[in-house]
């Protein structure tokens, strides 16, 4: 069997280093990690060949430091990787996106039975470059699955979807987005990152080598345009308290303990302390 | 000029109460886009046993209804949806298709975006016509705090998921008439190539924190596991619910359920308190309906701050404990 599973590497934002004094989060350290979502797929990848045998090959789309989470997944027990890394193929959107990435699976591994990707990003969560890999690459396709098992050529999935908990089959070849409920990531073995990057083998690949169409690539293949960027502004003038916690508490609760109270059917606003 | 090209389209999810929510509140703002652009407000429902949804639709501002009633499109499924969606577009050609941001949304909007060939913004929080005539799409971007207009230039139609919660459904109108357009369907449909075995209907989630008058939400700032669990005694006290940021999620001092936000739960109580956020719009965009804020920060500039009717400058931690025995105090008698 041979599987094909799609990594992105995002930024660590739950994990940014965090100045406990300011309050303030130290983004310009901001390390990458593999997408969450990505690592699972990885995982039922990696189930799926260990029971199956075959082939497993591990592809992204991003800058050379993008080979991290390539040399973490044939660490983890991919057999081939590849990267897609091309200054032409920068600015993406998810139109763009899955019209590369299928021109590189169909470059790298034709022959494949399953393409297994994320269910979304941690960066973008649109969730669209599965289903629209699925229209490009023109496969029978479940998104969100939890669960799965495989019988000769036909694929069961189980998935939950706007409060149904569905129970799909479809035909291989076939594309699946894998939440992270379920398959669970196997820790990366000791000294398997050192042994892979050893190796020296991510193959690195750019929109020629996969026969792309430079027009429907990066940023001239993306159908939408940053009009501008802003932060949205404060709505509010509200009332800032910066006295001793004690202090600012009981104003509050002084000045707008009606309001609470009242949602409550309690008397807030006054303490009832020493009057009974 | 000729009308074809200037309609926005909705697209009908009934299922059940808050899918179908999301359609009426994607019609309102439909509405206003389709005066705009000088075109219809038109709804495309697909499914089966459809005729109390096509008057809601009415009832609720839509010019046209399309509709296309068959038992074999009883259950969702997006191989199908995808190419009946997609083959009407190519017929009428809409300027706007807008489909609400639930599961099953996001998967066909992806879907027929790719196959019409043309951009979709997802998670859009704001939707507007500029001069030109184009769709002006404001969804958050750059992981945090910074929203981005979008405008998809050369393609049609102009595509956008929006999530349940964003616009404001209009009042219904049960007088009011619209064509429908019942059609039938199409001849040599491909069967879908996943076969569905069984879908059972899930117990309806819990709407506890969705329906709270208080919410008491956690973030970062709370600092620890242990102290983020003083916040459950004060929601306790005041009859309410605890909620949690992306971060406080992530550490597992909160369950999943209690996310608010774009990837969590939009909520909408009447006082909220807020300790340790900082107010990224992931996060804000779940307490747009909140009318009273109380924010405690140590950072005066947070957002969050800014967006409180009262916000104390002080230690979330410290600040909930004083809270508590001040309520403690006061609720006494
Ligand atoms: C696609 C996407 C979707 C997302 N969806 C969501 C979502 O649905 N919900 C969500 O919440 N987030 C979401 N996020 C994450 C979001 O961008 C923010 O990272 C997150 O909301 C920040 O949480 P926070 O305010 O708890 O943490 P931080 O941003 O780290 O803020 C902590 C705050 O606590 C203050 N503080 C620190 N110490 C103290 C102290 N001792 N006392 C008082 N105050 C203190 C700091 O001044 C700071 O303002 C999403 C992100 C992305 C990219
Ligand atoms: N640049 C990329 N390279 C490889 N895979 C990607 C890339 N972008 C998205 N994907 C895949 O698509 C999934 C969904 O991403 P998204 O639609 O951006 O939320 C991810 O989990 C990946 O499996």
């Amino acid at each position: 069997m041979n599987i094909v599973v799609c990594l992105k590497q995002v930024p660590m934002v739950s994990e940014l280093p965090w100045d406990s004094k300011t309050g303030r989060l130290k983004r310009g350290q901001a390390e990458g990690m593999m997408n969450p979502a990505c690592k699972h797929a990885l995982e039922a990848g990696l189930r799926l060949k260990q029971a199956q045998g075959g082939r497993l090959t591990v592809l992204s789309m991003g800058p050379p430091e993008a080979q991290e989470v390539l040399y973490e997944a044939l660490a983890l027990g991919a057999d081939q990787a590849v990267l897609l890394c091309d200054p032409r193929l920068a600015g993406a959107d998810t139109l763009a996106t899955s019209y590369t990435l299928a021109r590189a699976i169909q470059a790298v591994t034709p022959d494949f039975d399953l393409a297994l990707l994320g269910c979304h990003t941690t960066d973008s969560e649109t969730g669209q470059v599965g289903p629209q890999l699925a229209e490009e690459l023109d496969l029978p396709a479940a998104f969100n699955v939890e669960h799965l098992q495989l019988a000769g050529r036909t694929l069961t999935v189980r998935r939950v979807s706007d409060g149904f908990l569905e129970t799909l089959e479809l035909d291989l070849p076939a594309l699946l987005t894998i939440t992270t409920q379920e398959f669970t990531p196997r820790e990366t073995p000791l000294g398997g990152l050192e042994r892979a990057f050893a190796q020296g083998a991510v193959r690195m690949l750019d929109a020629l080598a996969i026969g792309a169409d430079l027009e429907l690539v990066g940023e001239k293949g993306s159908a939408g345009r940053m009009l501008r960027v802003y932060s949205p502004a404060a709505q509010k003038k509200g009332v800032l308290l910066t006295g001793a916690v004690k202090k600012s508490v009981q104003e509050l609760l002084e000045r707008y303990g009606d309001r609470l109270g009242g949602l409550i059917g309690q008397d807030l606003a006054s303490e009832e302390e020493g009057h009974g | 000029m000729d009308k074809a090209g200037r309609d926005v389209w909705v697209f009908g999810d009934y299922r059940n109460y808050f899918q179908n929510r999301v359609t009426l509140q994607l019609l309102a703002r439909g509405r206003e886009l389709a005066a705009a652009l000088g075109g219809e407000l038109c709804v495309l429902v697909l499914g089966h046993e459809l005729g109390q949804w096509v008057e809601e639709y009415v009832a609720h501002g839509a010019d046209r209804v399309l509709a296309l009633d068959h038992p074999c499109l009883r259950a969702y499924q997006s191989e199908t949806y995808t190419r009946l969606l997609v083959d009407l577009a190519l017929a009428r050609q809409p300027r706007v298709i807008l489909v609400g941001a639930t599961s099953f949304g996001r998967e066909l909007a992806a879907r027929a975006a790719k196959r019409l060939h043309t951009g979709l913004t997802a998670d859009c929080v704001e939707l507007a016509v500029n001069d030109q005539g184009l769709l002006v799409q404001t969804a958050p971007g750059f992981g945090g705090n910074l929203l981005a207009e979008i405008v998809i230039p050369r393609h049609f139609p102009q595509m956008a998921t929006v999530r349940p919660g964003t616009f404001q459904e209009l009042p219904h109108d049960y007088e009011r008439q619209a064509p429908v357009e019942w059609l039938p369907l199409p001849a040599g449909l491909k069967p879908e190539r996943v076969r569905l075995l069984k879908s059972e209907r899930l117990p309806p989630r819990e709407q506890a924190l969705e329906n709270a008058p208080v919410v008491v939400c956690g973030g970062r700032g709370m600092a620890s596991k242990k102290k983020f669990r003083n916040l459950q005694e004060l929601a306790r006290l005041l009859g309410g619910q605890v909620a949690a940021t992306r971060p406080a999620v992530y550490a597992r001092w909160s369950e999943e359920g209690t996310l608010v936000g774009q990837a969590g739960r939009q909520i909408k109580p009447q006082v909220l308190f807020s300790f340790g956020v900082s107010g990224a719009i992931q996060h804000t965009a779940g307490i747009s309906g909140a009318p009273f804020i109380v924010a405690v920060n140590k950072n005066p500039g947070a957002v969050m701050m800014q967006m409180a009717d009262v916000g104390l400058v002080a230690d979330a931690n410290q600040t909930c404990l004083a809270l508590i025995r001040e309520l403690k105090k006061r609720l006494r008698s």
